[in-house]
């Protein structure tokens, strides 16, 4: 039978459920996504450094975990909140269970509570602050340490965690995205070489660069723009990441410095509120964020619909804009901005998720975009 | 892109009666568009054939044909309206094939019409499998290795390639009719003559099989932007190989990476795109090999569907509405999700944070005789589903919705039977209906996983479930309930297990374990239906039950009526009374009452979250319904409309405290216990069959000779007739009492006399407690002895003398009277010899109540729910009947071509899915227009066959004299050819199949002869002459098994006139 566990809130709220995975503490500011599948790729996703996840979806592990689905080489978020964890993985490409997958990777997680009733919460109240305890941690502190701990958390406001999970020396990235036959091809394209900026980025989106030929080299998120100047790339890419784009003035000074210099470049997520602070607009601390992979978003320039995967705690403020810094995309759900584009350079962002992973592939052709600024360029 | 200007009105097809594979959820889908258009400004014409529809009523559009849905009348329609377009999406496969109809016999073009949702391109590419495969080839996406076949030959040829087993499809049949899976040569040949027959292209397609493969479904909505969602994924339990409408099916998608699930999502919009679905919703079906997760394309329906249905019902999201309004020309983006409450707009995919299991309901008992093996042809006719925040407790909700008398997963096999692991693994393998009990049987019986999933197929994910459900059972079962303490018991209802099923394992009563519960605090909470998963604030009532800790049902102050609905559709109880359920709840609604409704039907109207202010997703169980009643507090709780799913619970809400309003339940009782009903009727005066209740064989056979034979026997409180006989002497009625019924003190069995050449006749009436209307007199078609809603019947009576319907009319209200009925009463009487006797009278809605609403304009459902809630029939200026100078007539629709090799006779059980109505000035044109409606079309020369019973031929000689007249030559076997030649008429003699060749089924098979008039009486004849009934289905041969039936026919054959279409607005104004 497994353990109890709980978890508290900022606000004094408190869940009592069974632990799973890893046993232990772990703090963080709670969020939830309502994506029904995908549960490896959002634990891996670097962007969820120092969130405890909740998950909408009841049954969450159903198809286990595999080599193939990670997004990162570790799990990221800082926990985990579900409301089933199944008797049983079935899927053909299973490996390991979510379970055990968790318990491999010290991952602290609860199962068993009323998770609507926590993403109701978040929902009213915004994204708060808590904290996870089980196993002997929560026999020595109880509930009472839990809250303590929860209330402790600092927040993410103001903190950079893209220096934090970013990789620390350069690489050059191989393998083009899985299919199904034949799963992750080996890899490198030629055409077009792209270093790209990891601030915590998705595997997914170096799988696409690579699909569209390119030859993608990976920096850590201090480099300093002159070291990636002379890779002399075709194009730069900004990635996704953890945390407030803020206080990264070290990336923001380096896109400023390839804005200058032409070169094509194109931001996700995080990337994209960087470019955007790059341009002299600036970004705000959203109450709940954007959490899903049924977002749609309308592309302003032919009024098509996209329905996109999304995660993000912070975002463009659009009425910051300058005036060579335009909205290409906004949200359907709550109209805030989704995507930026220099009208005097060639530099685009979009503040969802193109890459998908999880989620559906409706703004792919984004990339099919960078390809074309270099392809102008070259 | 705002909607089209350019279009003025729409007409839409709807589906047409009820039949297994198209069931009410075409009427959900069809009510939403009309409501869609309709608010847009459009002129809305509709059509369709089926009365018992709420899309039917006159509010619903503007000009609706109560009208056949074919080509010819559809033709008359569209001369006289003129519409700008059709829009054939929302009527199932009937409405797709007679929009290809209308398109081939070149009627689009001569009155200029368009097809809107999907053009005649894009069906003929999504329903003609060869055009299906080029287009799924052309996307790199696969289809089953298959071949197709026009004839035998071609057929052996596709089997080459395909090799055994094998699926065989024909081509243009809805719900897989003919269809067959074949392990070997015989099965083969056979099924491919069949489909053969039965696919209006003679088409088949001949596919490999992918038994044991999973199958999964999507919902795929398009604007004209080209902008798509997926509404919701849907994954069968069953593996393939069972039809998927036949399957337990759950959503969302359970056992699919992020990875392959966008692999389906993305086939699933490349499907659509190619085949050209422009706007609307549309469904693909998926098979995919759990080995290595190979993908193929099964089909796709350009068409909203059952799936859509459920999809709607699953999400909160309206596919059917939406699909309509992007007809016209609105994308996505500028459509609200209005479950939000119009926060959100509609161009989004649904999330949901609970999971959904749909059921199905088959009726087998019905048919004995057919194959009840479920195959790739659909058998079901209804489905329950039910929503939890677990599988298990969903699958627990749907078990026990289901009304199959099972609470749970209850114990189906006696395990110590010698040959127990023999039925096992067949029911295993060859699934029938029972299946899910079964597998809990099998791990019961200690049978591992790996065995269960090798024998089924059924993912280990599901199964492992099972088994654990099972497991807590056993556990269980070592305690008492003392010993269930607080943990243990919230464990057991969080995994979904009822009170009841808990009383079962600790064998102790149900109210004890609802009262330790209670006591617990242990209590259901409700979550809403948002299509977000909580991201959204919902200001939408749309709830299901679960134990987790917050409530969101937020309970008001106000007075509520609370209608209680009738749960799965089954043969006896279907549409027609969730049309009551409907109206019941607008008219509460519109009295200023906060309505509340309580199904679990996701086909139905009933369960639209727009038709009540509260909608409770939840089966119709005593626990379900109390816990319910307990947080809502309603001022009423009406019953009367649902049939007997919410009468069976009547005594105990009511000892529970339960206001229960109208009529009152002790006066139910007075109609429905025999003794008591024999008591009432002479209290009252009149008269009745002579009858007994008997409690054991021995006490039938001493009534049986004091009555004298025949007999109508029957157990007591049953709905649709189920297991009611006739028998001619005391060897078949003992038969009846050793075989068909389980005779018992608290389940006695039922005779009466049996008038066998009396006029059966169908009342409708309203009443406060003080006043009577009656809504209609109907006289049925076919005589007494035919279940009345197996009868057609006719309103107002064709033939019934004015003195008779008088005395009837005075009878039926001191019936009513006397009961205090406050509400609906339904009688049925049979006139014999210059007398009336009472059958059966049912103090709540009937089956005819939608038929009779829309005859004579006034919905007596509404009226009714006003009585109950203390309106007299006075203030609602209901006064007198309203007797319509038109015809209106009723035929009732059977599934005889689903069940090859079940006899099609009708008899005193119920064996119908639906009904059609036809109108007209004389009763011919009604009746010729009702046959017209039902899908039979007569033949006006050849040869007609008589073959009556002794008891018929005085009157044969009158339908063989018209028939002559019509122009048919009269072919009889030798006992009815002498009656005819000595009547001095022509007649050619036939051997009965028992005499010798050539026989009466070899000219069928020869398509010899074009109308059949078989009557017969007694098990021994009904057997005998089966083979001329069946071999007449099958080549479409038109057979009427009654002379009433026959002598209707002949009339219906002699009205030579035009026909014409009326809509039953004009109808209505003309009654005034």
């Amino acid at each position: 039978m497994a353990g109890s566990a709980v978890l508290a809130l900022e606000d004094g709220s408190v869940f009592h459920g069974v632990s799973i995975g890893s046993e232990g503490s772990s703090s963080g500011e709670v969020v939830f996504n309502t994506s029904m599948t995908g549960y490896q790729e959002i634990l891996t996703d670097p962007s969820y450094a120092k969130q405890i996840v909740t998950l909408t979806y009841p049954h969450i592990g159903s198809t286990g975990t595999n080599e193939e689905d990670n997004e990162s080489r570790q799990v990221w978020a800082s926990g985990l909140v579900i409301r089933d964890l199944p008797l049983l993985a079935s899927n053909w490409r299973n490996e390991q269970s979510l379970d055990e997958f968790l318990k491999a990777r010290k991952v602290v997680a609860i199962a068993e509570i009323d998770t609507r009733r926590l993403t109701r919460l978040l929902r009213d109240k915004g994204a708060l602050n808590g904290c996870l305890l089980s196993g002997a941690a929560l026999e020595a502190g109880g509930e009472l340490e839990a809250l303590r701990l929860a209330k402790a958390f600092p927040g993410l406001k103001g903190m950079d965690l893209a220096k934090q999970v970013s990789v620390k020396k350069s690489f050059d990235w191989q393998g083009g995205v899985w299919e199904l036959e034949s799963g992750y091809k080996v890899d490198s394209g030629n055409r077009f070489k792209v270093v790209a900026y990891d601030f915590g980025v998705k595997h997914n989106i170096l799988r696409m660069l690579v699909d569209r030929d390119c030859e993608v080299t990976v920096v850590p998120a201090q480099t300093p723009a002159s070291e990636v100047l002379a890779m002399k790339p075709h194009g730069i890419f900004l990635s996704n990441g953890p945390g407030d784009p803020e206080p990264c003035d070290y990336a923001i000074a380096a896109i400023a410095e390839f804005l200058e210099a032409d070169i094509p470049l194109f931001g996700i997520c995080l990337g994209c509120q960087l470019m955007a602070l790059a341009c002299g607009a600036s970004t705000v601390k959203m109450s709940l964020g954007h959490h899903g992979a049924n977002h749609p978003v309308e592309n302003l320039k032919d009024g098509s619909v996209m329905i996109t995967s999304q995660n993000h705690g912070f975002a463009v403020d659009e009425k910051t804009l300058p005036d060579n810094l335009v909205a290409t995309h906004k949200s359907l759900f709550d109209g805030s901005l989704q995507g930026i584009e220099r009208t005097d350079k060639p530099a685009f962002a979009f503040q969802g998720h193109p890459e998908a992973s999880p989620g559906p592939h409706d703004v792919a052709p984004l990339f099919d975009h960078f390809i074309e600024l270099m392809a102008n360029q070259k | 892109m705002p909607r089209r200007t350019d279009l003025k009105s729409v007409l839409i097809l709807g589906a047409g009666p009820i039949v297994i594979g198209q069931a009410c959820e075409f009427d959900y889908s069809g009510a939403q568009a009309c409501q869609a258009l309709k608010e847009e400004g459009l002129r809305v014409i509709l059509v369709n054939s089926n009365p018992a529809t709420i899309m039917t009523d006159p509010v619903m559009a503007d000009a609706t044909y109560i009208e056949p849905v074919n080509w010819r009348m559809l033709e008359k329609i569209i001369e006289k309206e003129r519409p700008d377009a059709i829009l054939p999406t929302m009527g199932g496969q009937t409405a797709l094939n007679c929009a290809l109809d209308l398109n081939r016999h070149g009627i689009l073009d001569k009155y200029n019409v368009e097809l809107i949702g999907a053009n005649c391109e894009a069906i003929d590419k999504a329903e003609d499998r060869e055009l299906f495969d080029q287009a799924m080839q052309k996307i790199g996406l696969e289809t089953p290795r298959h071949g197709i076949a026009r004839n035998l030959e071609q057929a052996h040829e596709a089997l080459e390639k395909v090799g055994f087993p094998c699926i065989i499809r024909p081509s243009f049949t809805m719900g897989g009719t003919g269809g067959g899976i074949a392990y070997n040569k015989e099965e083969f040949d056979e099924i491919c003559q069949r489909g053969i027959e039965l696919s209006p292209t003679n088409e088949l397609l001949i596919d490999e099989s992918l038994i044991g493969w999973k199958e999964y479904e999507l919902e795929v909505v398009r604007d004209t932007n080209d902008n798509c969602i997926i509404v919701c994924s849907i994954e069968n339990f069953d593996a393939m190989g069972v039809h998927t409408g036949d399957s337990i099916t759950v959503a969302p998608a359970q056992t699919l990476t992020d990875k392959e699930y966008q692999i389906l999502r993305n086939a699933s919009l490349a499907v659509l795109r190619e085949i050209g679905v422009e706007t609307g919703g549309s469904n693909v079906q998926f098979g995919i090999n759990p080995a290595d997760g190979r993908l193929v394309i099964i089909e796709m329906n350009p068409r909203v569907s059952r799936s859509s249905a459920l999809a709607s019902k699953a999400t909160g999201f309206p596919i059917a509405r939406v699909a309509a309004k992007l007809a016209i020309g609105f994308t996505l983006d500028e459509l609200r999700n209005e479950i939000t409450g119009g926060v959100t707009p509609a161009s989004f995919e649904p999330s949901i944070d609970y999971v959904v299991t749909k059921i199905p309901r088959f009726t087998f008992e019905k048919f004995p005789e057919a194959n009840d093996r479920l195959t790739t042809q659909m058998k079901s006719v209804g489905e329950v589903m039910a929503i939890g925040r677990t599988f298990q407790e969903s699958l627990h909700k749907a078990l026990r919705g289901l009304e199959v008398g099972m609470c749970g997963l209850d114990p189906l096999l006696n395990l110590k039977l010698s040959d127990a692991k023999a039925i096992l693994t067949r029911e295993l393998t060859e699934p029938g209906a029972e299946r899910i009990w079964y597998i809990a049987d099998a791990f019961r019986a200690g049978w591992s996983l790996d065995t269960v999933h090798n024998l089924t197929g059924v993912d280990r994910w599901f199964l492992v479930q099972i088994e654990d459900l099972i497991n807590d059972e056993t556990m269980l079962a070592e305690k008492s309930l003392q010993d269930v303490d607080y943990d243990l018991m919230r464990m057991l209802k969080r995994k979904g297990f009822s009170d009841m099923r808990l009383s079962q394992i600790l064998e102790i009563a149900e109210q004890a374990v609802q009262s330790r519960r209670h006591e617990m605090g242990i209590r259901p909470v409700y979550k809403r239906v948002d299509t977000c998963a909580a991201e959204f604030v919902s200001s939408t009532a749309y709830m299901y039950s679960t134990y987790e800790e917050e409530c969101e049902a937020e309970p008001s102050d106000k007075d509520k009526i609370m209608v209680l609905g009738g749960g799965p559709n089954r043969i006896g109880q279907g549409i027609e009374f969730d049309y009551c359920c409907v109206h019941a709840a607008l008219a509460m609604r519109e009295d200023g009452y906060e309505t509340i409704m309580v199904n679990c039907n996701p086909e139905t109207v009933s369960t639209d979250y727009n038709i009540s202010d509260r909608l409770f997703f939840e089966p119709l169980t005593f626990e379900d319904v109390i816990e319910i009643v307990q947080l809502e507090k309603p001022k009423g709780v009406i019953v009367q409309f649902g049939g007997q799913t919410p009468l069976n619970l009547v005594k105990r809400l009511e000892e529970a405290g339960v206001p229960v309003i109208g009529t009152s339940p002790d006066a139910i009782d007075r109609a429905e216990d025999r003794e008591r009903f024999q008591q009432l009727i002479e209290k009252v005066g009149l008269k009745q069959p002579p009858n007994s209740t008997v409690r054991s064989v021995e006490e039938a056979i001493e009534a049986a000779k004091r009555i004298t034979y025949p007999l109508v026997v029957r157990p007591s409180y049953v709905l649709g007739g189920r297991a009611m006989e006739i028998v001619y002497n005391e060897e078949e009625l003992d038969r009846y009492m050793h075989d068909a019924v389980k005779v018992s003190n608290d389940s006695p069995v039922l005779l009466d006399y049996f008038l066998s050449a009396a006029i059966e006749i169908d009342v409708d009436l309203v009443c406060d407690g003080e006043r009577v209307v009656v809504g209609a007199i109907m006289q049925h078609i076919e005589q007494a002895g035919i279940h009345s809603g197996d009868s057609a019947c006719s309103l107002p009576p064709y033939n019934l003398p004015m003195e008779v319907q008088d005395k009837i009319r005075e009878q039926v209200t001191a019936l009513a009277l006397e009961l205090g009925v406050i509400g609906l009463m339904n009688t049925q009487l049979a006139y014999q010899d210059g007398e009336i006797y009472i059958i059966e009278v049912n103090p709540r809605a009937s089956r005819t109540v939608p038929f009779v609403s829309k005859c004579i304009g006034r919905s007596l459902a509404k009226v009714a729910a006003r009585c109950m809630v203390g309106q007299s029939l006075q203030e609602q200026g209901f006064l007198s009947e309203i007797i319509p100078k038109t015809f209106a007539v009723k035929e009732a629709i059977f599934p005889f071509n689903k069940f090859p090799g079940v006899d099609p006779i009708l008899g005193p059980e119920m064996k119908s899915t639906g009904e059609v109505m036809g109108v007209g000035k004389t009763f011919a044109e009604a009746y010729a227009k009702a046959q017209m409606g039902a899908g039979e079309f007569f033949e006006k020369k050849g040869n007609a066959f008589l073959s009556v019973r002794d008891a018929d031929k005085p009157h044969i000689a009158a339908v063989a004299s018209k028939l002559l007249a019509l122009g048919y030559s009269i072919v009889a076997t030798h006992g009815t050819a002498t009656v005819i030649e000595e009547a001095g008429l022509e007649v050619a003699g036939v051997n009965k199949v028992a005499e010798g060749r050539p026989h009466i089924v070899d000219m069928l098979k020869n398509e010899e002869i074009q109308l059949i008039v078989n009557t017969t009486e007694g098990k021994q004849a009904i057997s005998d002459s089966s083979m001329i009934r069946r071999t007449a289905l099958r080549h479409g041969v038109f057979c009427t098994t009654t002379v009433a039936g026959a002598l209707a026919v002949c009339e219906a054959l002699s009205f030579s006139g035009n026909m014409s279409v009326y809509t039953i607005q004009d109808l209505h104004a003309a009654l005034n």
